[in-house]
């Protein structure tokens, strides 16, 4: 965010199906973070949310100090907030409701070095490095270096405070650092900020083998030279997207926080977003929440599509030729449109009772069809509601049983056997997980066995047996 | 272009099933050794599933002739027929002759050479087809304590239904090839001591085969147990 163009009162509309659900109004988001079971998160001049599930959106209280752009990292039995300045409160909860929860103060951890330094010191975004255990700051605005200070991992205090930072980047603001596969990533957006829909915030991205750079793009151009790869930028209805904050949700399982500028569907209001993070050709970039729709379920192990255990009838009959078509023949078809096999149809012959789920070839039939839909009130995880997935055209739904297999029930009636959370893997591919599993670290997924067998086996982020795609039907 | 392919595939399998047939009228040692490189008698009182667990000990009744049938619902249809008394209970043994449609039909015991069971080499042992055929195909799987979470993994050519201990467990179909741990059950338990594995398997044309192995709860093949059949052993 700048000084000098805070968001005036911001207008809360009521929430919609294309983000997060409740009270979602931000601006400049502290990494959505863990603490007792809720995630918390805190916006420019207090503002804070928390949420039970991840999907649903409350006020929080707000902490000892605000200011603008805080950034909150937990290092071992603390929290640490770092809040433009740069200044730091720590505690050992974000839970208000805890004995535990009380903010102490940090002190100043960065600032101006000299008179006439070129930097605006807010925005910080800290970074634990998993290779090293070290712990880092970044801060920086649109106009001045971005630069990288130590941390004490135990403190949260500045390391050296007698050094001088170390310039890692120029005219980016909210930025933070993230590790993945060797590389360090510096993460930072570009545009402006605070002006609703004409807001240009997009976050960018370069990488750099040491933590204290330099960052170069995907074309070699460091990023205090103005070089950066696009990780997301504005689309649908949401515009000016900024303030990236890693959330690890598992191996396999990314997802980061962040705000827009504007919300269409909120009267261009700034809120709170949730979307996964991919990994392409060793960049990061935003996946996409699951979304409604009717889709093939491919599984990525063999290619194979789930369907109901019924038999298919082919899409306009079994045969292909021998009808009016040009040229006759075999290969002449009937000469006429097939329309999309009528799932009322072939569904009079399938069994009322519970139906088996297994895998086939994908052959455009009705029994492989199936319609992923959002359930209202029903909660949800980071960043998604649960869903139902029924075939298309029918209320049969797709179930876990007690003892961990699959089966199709008759009609959806809500219980969480039939809920899913749907993620979207660091590949892109999607894991499928029952609701009582939601939580779980090493949850239960939707598992591909054998080349036409289904069933739930504990998620391996390493194995293709758990990753699915949805794909157009 | 699949209906050339498969018109030129069943040509070729015609060429192949007639020279066979023409093989089996006339047997040769060339036949015969063709034939034991992949079934043989079973001359052991127990076996050892293979090192990737498949089941190679068997018993397998000489085919009947049902017609070719691909879709699921035939074979599903073909399938709840009694072509011989107690053919879900019946635990075969070597030699043991049914009655079907007036034809009389052994059993033999046979241990594969290989991971899957050539059903092919099996007719053309005893001078039968493997075209429009059904086999029935049991054993007998002795495991030293009670098992839970076991997956029975199937593959065939072409399609098949299984039974573990009496209940239908898994299943394949179309006009298919023989793949590892094509069909798959859901999570059974295997009782201490012996277990009961069926196989249906139907054939439309050309060559027919199936490999059966068990499973653990991660994917594993189970290697822990023996296979044995009374009455096998020559």
């Amino acid at each position: 965010m700048k000084f000098g163009y805070r968001a005036a009162a911001l207008l809360w509309l009521a929430p919609c199906a294309f983000a997060l659900d409740g009270q979602i109004n931000i601006h400049d988001p502290a990494t959505v973070t863990e603490s007792g079971g809720k995630y918390y998160t805190y916006g420019t001049g207090g503002n804070p949310l928390v949420s039970d599930d991840g999907w649903t959106w409350r006020p929080g209280v707000t902490p000892l100090r605000t200011g603008a752009a805080p950034d909150v990292i937990h290092v071992g039995d603390r929290y640490f907030m770092y809040i433009s300045g740069v200044t730091m409160i720590s505690s050992k909860t974000l839970d208000p409701e805890s004995p535990d929860y009380k903010w102490e103060e940090g002190g100043k951890i960065a600032g101006y070095e000299s008179e006439g330094d070129f930097v605006n010191p807010i925005d910080p975004g800290a970074f634990l490095d998993p290779k090293t255990g070290r712990l880092w700051l970044t801060y920086g605005s649109y106009v001045g270096f971005t630069r990288v200070v130590e941390l004490d991992s135990k403190t949260g205090k500045r390391l050296h405070p007698d050094q001088p930072p170390t310039d890692i980047g120029l005219n980016l603001e909210a930025t933070t650092m993230i590790y993945h596969d060797g590389y360090y990533y510096l993460l930072g957006t570009r545009g402006s900020c605070c002006r609703g829909a004409d807001s240009g915030y997009h976050i960018r991205v370069g990488r750099s083998k040491s933590v204290t750079g330099p960052f170069v793009d995907n074309m070699g151009i460091d990023m205090i030279q103005g070089g950066g790869k696009l990780v997301i930028g504005s689309g649908g209805r949401l515009i000016g997207p900024g303030h990236f904050g890693l959330i690890n949700v598992a191996d396999g399982v990314q997802k980061f926080s962040f705000h827009w500028e504007a919300d269409m569907d909120r009267g261009n209001a700034s809120v709170l977003d949730i979307r996964p993070l991919l990994w392409k050709d060793g960049w990061p970039v935003a996946g996409e929440n699951m979304k409604d729709g009717t889709y093939e379920i491919e599984s990525v192990r063999n290619g194979s599509a789930l369907e109901l255990a019924v038999q298919g009838v082919p899409v306009g009959g079994a045969s292909g030729g021998g009808g009016g078509g040009r040229g006759r023949g075999l290969f002449g078809g009937t000469g006429g449109v097939i329309p999309a096999q009528d799932v009322a149809q072939v569904s009079a012959n399938w069994p009322t009772g519970d139906i088996a789920a297994r895998l086939a070839n994908y052959m455009v039939q009705a029994q492989q069809k199936w319609t992923v839909s959002a359930v209202p009130n029903a909660g949800g995880y980071l960043g998604s509601p649960y869903f139902k997935i029924t075939i298309a055209g029918t209320d049969r739904a797709l179930a876990a049983t007690p003892n961990a297999e699959l089966v199709t029930l008759p009609a959806f009636t809500g219980g969480p056997e039939q809920l899913w959370r749907i993620d979207q893997l660091t590949d892109g591919s999607y894991r499928i997980v029952p609701r009582a599993e939601s939580n779980a670290r090493e949850p239960l997924a939707l598992s591909a066995i054998g080349t036409r067998s289904v069933t739930l086996t504990k998620f391996d982020p390493n194995s293709d047996k758990h990753r699915w795609r949805f794909n157009n039907p | 272009m699949n209906k050339i392919r498969n018109l030129t595939l069943a040509l070729t399998l015609l060429g192949t099933s007639q020279a066979m047939a023409a093989a089996a009228g006339n047997p040769s040692a060339a036949h015969d050794a063709e034939i034991s490189t992949f079934i043989g008698p079973v001359t052991t009182a127990e076996a050892a599933p293979s090192p990737d667990g498949f089941i190679q000990r068997w018993v397998v009744l000489e085919p009947i002739n049902v017609g070719n049938q691909q879709p699921q619902d035939a074979t599903r249809q073909t399938i709840k027929k009694e072509f011989f008394p107690n053919q879900l209970t019946v635990v075969p043994r070597d030699g043991d002759k049914v009655k079907v449609n007036d034809q009389e039909l052994a059993w033999h015991a046979l241990d594969s050479r290989k991971y899957n069971v050539s059903l092919y080499h099996f007719a053309s042992q005893w001078k039968k087809s493997a075209s429009n055929a059904l086999f029935w195909a049991v054993t007998v799987v002795n495991v030293p304590k009670e098992m839970h979470n076991v997956r029975l993994a199937v593959g065939s050519n072409a399609s098949s239904v299984w039974w573990v201990n009496g209940e239908e467990v898994a299943g394949v179909y179309g006009d298919i090839q023989t793949v590892v741990d094509d069909g798959v059950s859901q999570r059974l338990t295997l009782k201490k001591g012996p277990n009961i594995l069926r196989g249906a398997i139907i054939n439309g044309s050309g060559g027919s085969d199936f490999c059966a192995r068990l499973l653990d709860e991660n994917g594993n093949p189970i290697k822990g147990f023996t296979v044995s059949i009374g009455g096998a052993t020559k």
